[in-house]
């Protein structure tokens, strides 16, 4: 396995800490005039998703993690696993319950996702930053109110529920944005 | 690092070279004003700083075959003392110096350093001076309100912020306040750290981020980070050199001294740091001779002071890359 010194050190860097993948996300070189160099250097453990910071001595080096980002089509649940199939190969991989993670609430069928792999497995699950999923139950939309304020729950079809305004009926397609679980607007 | 998108543009804006034009002529002017004498001694030489964490970039010269090595300076001191010991009087040097591997957002491996000297003047003399020709040349180009500026001895820097006395305290105690205060990286290979690595990382990671802004000295530094300043006794009846460092909003922009006279003590510890080097694994660099005789035949007693240029043009214009303020930066050069 390939090993990264401190030199070649630089955001987007995929390395092995303490036995995780972790993706470096700044790295500063530091040094006294008259002292021995360090780098400090922030680091998303790419399991736990956690920042952490690390000062390194010039000089010392990390493994490199094999760690890939692919774009994979869900397919299905079993209810154990998550199956998805990589859209050019056919490749079938399914990630478990700890990998989907909260995306749980935003996966449809045949809808592309951004898988992690870290050695060949499923590490993380990540949604596009919006998705579009129809509502499958609310109260009934109060027509003509489309200015004034007021949220009522809506469950989608993935089973998420988001607040959404009082005019969307069930039936809807909406925007949500993944990142923050909230309703952007009708699709 | 900024991204660029050609790397053959400069990294630094023309109206920046403009600017730092400016205060390369506002510098000489400076020292012109007080007669101290510009000077311009050799970057390619046969010895070099013997500090095992510099690094001199070496160069192979002087046979056919490139067996003489040389080496570019990582700061002008040993010429520049050459010139003293040998009657020049007061001088400035304002050119390049070149420090191996070092990259960063502060650091780029050739850089442009204002370096001095003051025959007769005691270190607090220099640092006012100091204070002196930055205030002026904040004045002449940058629009913000002037720095304030304070005065720290290394000691109440650790007292009250660590609770420890640096030039007393057993290394075990620096190592267990870096681990209570700092998440270092270590594997099975990786050796203790030594107490100059604890200081400096207490320094850099707790102390630094507590410093006022504007412009903080530091003064009285533990006798093993002496380099070439003289040692004396602070008023706590410690040990210490008589070395100073300026930062400016956190920055460290200059590293000045009472300067050592003593030939003897000069060997000495010209000694301690090549075998230092070897024991570390770092190249071996030849004894500099040419500065010990001129030392042997007699320095005038002096303070001086080396200033990174392009860390106070950062300062000066507001930019947080030292890229923003040169031409091209070494990976691009």
């Amino acid at each position: 396995m390939a090993s990264y010194s401190t030199n070649e050190f630089k955001s987007g860097l995929k390395v092995m800490l303490d036995g995780d993948p972790c993706s470096i996300t700044e790295n500063e070189f530091v040094k006294p005039g008259k002292g021995q160099a360090f780098n400090r250097v922030k680091l998303r453990n790419l399991k736990t998703g956690r920042i952490l910071e690390k000062t390194f001595r010039s000089g010392e080096s990390l493994e490199s993690a094999d760690v890939i980002e692919t774009t994979l089509q869900y397919l299905y649940t079993d209810g154990e696993f998550w199956h998805f199939m990589d859209p050019q190969t056919f490749e079938q991989i399914a990630a478990d319950e700890a990998a989907v993670g909260e995306t749980i609430k935003w996966l449809k069928e045949e809808d592309s996702y951004t898988v992690t792999l870290f050695n060949g497995a499923p590490l993380i699950v990540v949604a596009a930053n919006f998705v579009e999923l129809e509502v499958t139950e609310t109260d009934p939309g109060l027509k003509g109110d489309t200015a004034q304020g007021g949220s009522k729950p809506a469950t989608l079809a993935t089973g998420a529920i988001v607040r959404v305004p009082l005019f969307i009926n069930t039936g809807d397609i909406l925007k949500i944005d993944t990142r923050t679980g909230e309703y952007v607007s009708r699709a | 690092m900024n991204e660029h998108s050609e790397t053959w543009q400069p990294t630094a804006s023309l109206e920046s070279l403009r600017q730092r034009a400016h205060l390369l002529r506002l510098i000489r002017a400076f020292f012109h004003a007080r007669n101290v004498l510009e000077v311009d001694t050799p970057l390619l030489c046969g010895s070099t700083a013997t500090d095992p964490y510099l690094a001199s970039l070496a160069v192979l010269n002087g046979d056919n075959n490139g067996n003489t090595k040389s080496y570019l300076q990582t700061s002008p001191e040993f010429c520049m003392k050459r010139l003293l010991a040998a009657g020049s009087g007061c001088i400035y040097q304002l050119g390049k110096v070149f420090r191996q591997d070092e990259v960063g957002r502060n650091h780029n491996p050739e850089f442009t350093m204002l370096e001095w000297y003051r025959v007769g003047f005691s270190l607090p003399q220099l640092m006012d001076e100091t204070t002196e020709l930055v205030l002026s040349l904040h004045q002449a180009i940058s629009p913000q309100p002037a720095p304030t500026i304070s005065h720290f001895c290394y000691l109440e820097l650790f007292t009250t912020h660590l609770g420890l006395n640096p030039h007393q305290c057993k290394t075990a105690d620096l190592q267990v306040c870096v681990a209570n205060h700092i998440n270092t990286y270590t594997n099975s290979q990786s050796p203790d750290l030594e107490r100059d690595d604890c200081l400096n990382l207490l320094m850099s990671h707790v102390i630094e981020p507590k410093l006022p802004r504007g412009l903080v000295y530091i003064t009285e530094f533990p006798i093993d980070q002496a380099a070439l300043a003289v040692r004396t006794t602070n008023s706590n009846g410690d040990s210490v050199a008589a070395r100073t460092e300026l930062y400016w909003d956190g920055l460290e922009l200059a590293n000045g001294y009472q300067e050592l006279t003593n030939a003897v003590e000069l060997r000495a510890r010209f000694t301690a740091d090549i075998n230092r080097r070897v024991q570390l694994g770092l190249p071996e660099l030849p004894m500099p001779e040419h500065l010990l005789q001129a030392m042997a035949s007699g320095l005038p007693e002096c303070s001086g002071i080396a200033l990174g240029v392009d860390r106070l043009l950062m300062r000066l214009l507001a930019k947080t890359h030292i890229e923003e303020t040169i031409s091209f930066p070494s990976i691009h050069a």
